[in-house]
């Protein structure tokens, strides 16, 4: 399968353009400065992940959370979801309120400073 | 009325870091927050990407906030004040109201700390009606990540600073329609690895050289009327287009919060106060830090310098900041937005300077030059205005003026 994608480097503020180019599996990336980009452009080709930062209801009203490691960008909406459908009756710092959201292997945690 | 060595005025993050330092460099600290909990704008912040160059991991804002609290909490030498307003500041006395009553704070040093407010509609002129659903984006913030409220459905952001990103995919991500976001300049002063997270991620246009030409609506906002602009950033009236929409969210921009301290004189550029190598204003007893000062990129800078800061304003507190010798002027060429500090002193050692370049620069030198001698250069491979440079400068043998420039 060949893909061609533009994009812009978020591994650091010199935000380079991109231009990657997957020809019969081999992944070619231009516009990179550095080697960074290289990794970035590749695994944003083949499997693109995303931090998810949110925010959990309580019984106080909402508390900030996030998810521990990237999930998958596809499940960025389900990760969101699956926090929206939980009432807690209290949010600690740093407590676990969902293991292992959805499969990823990341667990939602608390934030919240308080 | 309360005595101090040091008193802070805000407890976001730089009035945490100054109070820490100041404290760790032998002086009592008074830190005066208006909210009911340390932490300022960071604890609305839930989105990630803080804390990289502190402590070298990646934090959300509120846990960036939660760090420095628990730090400030346990030092005995910093007194908190949290649910209380300074009203005045005059010479060395600041009054407050709050938790304590109606109380004056006598300190030997008074350190400025409260950061920016958001540029708001009737900053920036915005034409048309002032129905319900216009408000910042900090505003729109607030009511998402604190409060848990959804400011309304069908969204329109004017201008793309980092604060209109993140809120247009927080936004997003709560079930809101973001139609788009106008930006009235060629470029985003925002940060292009947000536009790539937070807009492309979502498929949200972002029209350059559009704006607002108009709000309508009477009670609630029901569209606005946008197009381009042309060079001169006047409205071209034929492309104007309507777009229905419940709420304007406003990301245009951020101004120090001086109005308390409107006696000493404020640069043009950054709109912070003028500060001299020990970040004492025209008042020497008065020091300023953090975004109240200029605006910065990363909270981590903003921790940064606030921890120079207290060292200064504690040493001035016990009469031991060195007595200043004779003024050297720092300048720098049209390559430059500003540099800060604009005034060192002669003597001996490093000072080190912070500026912002006007436009991108790529594999350039950045020269502190001395009546032509080079007295420190910084290579830069790719130097946005964006970001905030640094350069430490040996200023041994230096009088006169500093110039700073790129070659």
């Amino acid at each position: 399968m060949n893909k061609k994608k533009e994009m812009i480097c978020i591994m650091c503020p010199m935000g380079c353009e991109l231009t990657v180019e997957q020809v019969d599996g081999k992944i070619k990336v231009s516009g990179n400065t550095c080697n960074r980009g290289i990794t970035f452009a590749e695994e944003e080709l083949t499997s693109p992940k995303r931090m998810v930062t949110t925010s959990v209801k309580t019984e106080k009203g909402v508390k900030a959370c996030k998810t521990t490691i990237p999930v998958p960008k596809d499940k960025v909406f389900e990760v969101v979801k699956e926090v929206e459908k939980l009432r807690l009756k209290s949010a600690k710092y740093g407590q676990i309120i969902i293991k292992n959201v959805l499969g990823t292997g990341a667990d939602v945690i608390v934030t919240a400073n308080d | 009325m309360i005595k101090t060595d040091c008193l802070v005025i805000g407890g976001g993050p730089a009035g945490m870091s100054v109070a820490l330092s100041a404290s760790q460099n032998g002086s009592k600290v008074v830190l005066v927050e208006r909210d009911e909990v340390l932490g300022g704008i960071l604890n609305q912040c839930i989105h990630n990407g803080f804390g990289l160059h502190y402590f070298k991991e990646e934090l959300t804002g509120p846990e960036f906030a939660y760090r420095f609290r628990k730090m400030v909490e346990k030092d005995k030498n910093i007194t908190v004040l949290l649910n209380t307003l300074v009203t005045k500041i005059e010479d060395q006395k600041v009054e407050v109201v709050g938790s304590v009553g109606r109380e004056t704070i006598q300190a030997k040093a008074v350190i400025l700390a409260m950061g920016c407010r958001e540029r708001t509609a009737a900053n920036i002129s915005l034409c048309g009606t002032r129905p319900m659903g216009i408000m910042t984006a900090g505003t729109a913030q607030k009511m998402v990540n604190i409060d848990g409220k959804m400011p309304g459905k069908d969204v329109v952001i004017l201008g793309s600073g980092d604060i209109g990103l993140i809120m247009a995919r927080r936004l997003t991500l709560e079930g809101a329609k973001v139609h788009a976001v106008l930006e009235i300049n060629p470029t985003s002063s925002g940060l292009r690895r947000n536009i790539m997270q937070c807009l492309e991620d979502f498929d949200i246009p972002l029209l350059y050289r559009h704006t607002i030409f108009e709000v309508v609506g009477k009670d609630r906002v029901e569209g606005v009327y946008y197009g381009q602009v042309d060079e001169n950033y006047q409205p071209i009236q034929s492309s104007k287009k309507f777009l229905p929409c419940d709420t304007v969210v406003l990301s245009v921009g951020l101004m120090p919060e001086m109005n308390l301290a409107s006696f000493v004189p404020v640069s043009r550029v950054t709109n912070g106060a003028i500060v001299n190598e020990y970040y004492q204003t025209s008042k020497e007893w008065l020091f300023s830090c953090g975004n109240i000062l200029h605006v910065h990129d990363l909270v981590d800078n903003v921790a940064l310098e606030a921890q120079q800061v207290g060292k200064f304003a504690s040493l001035y507190a016990q009469g031991k900041l060195p007595l200043q010798s004779k003024p050297i002027e720092v300048a720098h060429t049209k390559d430059f937005g500003y540099v800060l500090p604009s005034v060192v002193y002669e003597g001996e050692g490093e000072v080190e300077v912070k500026f912002r370049l006007k436009n991108k620069v790529v594999k350039k030198t950045i020269v502190a030059k001395c009546n032509g001698v080079v007295l420190d250069k910084k290579f830069v491979l790719a130097g946005v205005p964006g970001e905030m440079l640094k350069l430490s400068i040996n200023k041994n043998g230096a009088v006169g003026k500093i110039e700073l420039s790129v070659e």
